[in-house]
């Protein structure tokens, strides 16, 4: 067997909370929130940065955990798919993809609520165009984009803010 | 395979100078870890031989973007984000805004960075065609000292560099005469987000009337290296944009690129595509 580094120690705030862990240097971070954090809400799609599954907030960026190694995670502050609801108070854009049914199978909805949330920070009337940029880096093998898109915009119009055509 | 992780390191340094040297003590050791979006892909499917890894991440002297009256100076770990959304880089270097928008996705764009572009040398890397057009210039450091060689020449052959092993990408500085010229940029992928380049091409002219008074263009995915056309901008400069003069230089791009049949495309269609890219750049010079 190949020699083995030691495990380093990370501290990290995760969905507000101060975490410490052991994890090897270049264990991948959505590995150490499902295995060390039991954080499984976060979902491992394809492995390589395509899919959008494993998407959680670093530092308030959208970015794949799958490709985040774990020692990045130290003094970062991490926000995951169970960061989301504030207790049993389900965040605008998770009501929205309950009411347009923008979920089949459910393993991308993680993803596409990190990715829906972050796109509402950056631009909270986003465009048509820019809804679509915002999940591009999202795949759903269900094919059920349309409901998804629906369920961003009825997101933005639960603010009762009308969204620009264009910019 | 998936990789065995406890086999991997990764250092993290907290200053340049610590970085540099532990390149010098360990020559050829270390290699450079920018954003990952490419070694953790490669770690994934088990390919990746090197075992021990340097982290910039922590080195601040790499990042920010700094202006100045002859310069833009893009620090190495500049983002796709920070480049997309750079008020000077929108107004005089369109291209480059372009190429970061269309690489990967935003979570990719938000971890990705032009140091690692230029140095992890894929032939079908987005931002560097940018680069070649506006005649950028790299910074190489090292304990011995700081060298600023153009970055047109600095790959030499597939994954193949200019630089020695105790040395670091710092910064890509692009000189401040792009305005003036004639801009152009088109990648061409299999969709139309998240699509690694069949072809990717970047040109930019200075026009003297009708007349091409100079030109640059590059082109990704077309040859072992991202390819900066020398013959084919030698065969528009100078002259007008004519029907004689596009079908001219489709004949040279087509000697001088080398595509190849891969997972993504054919020989056969990128250079098509490539000579298709060409002509519709040149038929807006004429416009």
């Amino acid at each position: 067997m190949s020699e083995s580094v030691s495990r380093i120690g990370i501290a990290c705030r995760v969905n507000g909370e101060l975490r410490r862990v052991q994890a090897f240097p270049m264990a991948r971070l959505l590995d150490v929130l499902r295995e060390e954090l039991h954080l499984t809400g976060t979902k491992e799609g394809c492995g390589e940065g395509e899919c959008g599954a494993c998407a959680v907030l670093l530092n308030g960026a959208i970015v794949n955990s799958c490709l985040v190694p774990a020692i990045e995670a130290d003094g970062a502050e991490i926000r995951t798919i169970e960061g989301i609801a504030r207790g049993e108070q389900l965040n605008a854009v998770q009501e929205a993809f309950l009411e347009c049914g923008g979920a089949q199978c459910g393993i991308c909805t993680p993803g596409m609520v990190i990715a829906s949330v972050a796109l509402l920070e950056r631009h909270p009337h986003p465009t048509d165009a820019e809804i679509r940029e915002g999940l591009a880096g999202n795949l759903c093998r269900c094919t059920g984009y349309q409901k998804i898109f629906a369920a961003v915009v009825r997101a933005c119009e639960s603010t009762g803010e009308k969204r620009p055509a264009s910019r | 395979m998936r990789a065995y992780i406890p086999a991997y390191d990764l250092r993290v340094p907290g200053s340049l100078s610590e970085a540099l040297a532990l390149l010098v003590r360990e020559p050829g050791i270390w290699q450079p870890f920018a954003g990952g979006t490419d070694l953790m892909v490669l770690l994934e499917a088990g390919k990746l031989p090197h075992k021990r890894f340097l982290s910039v991440a922590k080195l601040d002297d790499l990042r920010g973007i700094e202006v100045t009256a002859d310069f833009v100076i893009l620090g190495a770990l500049t983002t796709y984000t920070e480049i997309k959304n750079h008020p000077v880089l929108q107004a005089e270097y369109p291209l480059l805004c372009t190429a970061a928008r269309e690489t990967g996705s935003i979570a990719t764009q938000n971890r990705g960075t032009l140091g690692g572009n230029i140095v992890n040398a894929s032939p079908a890397a987005d931002s560097p065609p940018a680069l070649l057009v506006y005649d950028g210039e790299i910074e190489l450091v090292s304990v011995r000292g700081a060298r600023w060689p153009p970055y047109h020449g600095f790959h030499t052959g597939y994954k193949k560099m200019q630089i020695a092993s105790d040395e670091l990408l710092r910064a890509i500085r692009l000189p401040r005469r792009a305005k003036p010229w004639r801009q152009y940029y088109r990648k061409v992928g299999t969709r139309k987000a998240q699509a690694i380049s069949k072809v990717c091409f970047a040109g930019a002219a200075l026009m003297d009337g009708g007349t091409i008074r100079d030109v640059r263009i590059a082109l990704g995915s077309v040859a072992p290296i991202v390819l900066r056309a020398v013959k084919t901008e030698g065969a528009m400069r100078g002259r007008s944009v004519t029907p004689a003069v596009i079908a001219a230089a489709e004949e040279t791009l087509a000697r001088e690129i080398a595509p190849i049949d891969d997972i993504r495309s054919t020989a056969r269609y990128r250079l098509r595509v490539a000579q298709n890219l060409l002509n519709e750049f040149l038929s807006q010079l004429a416009k």
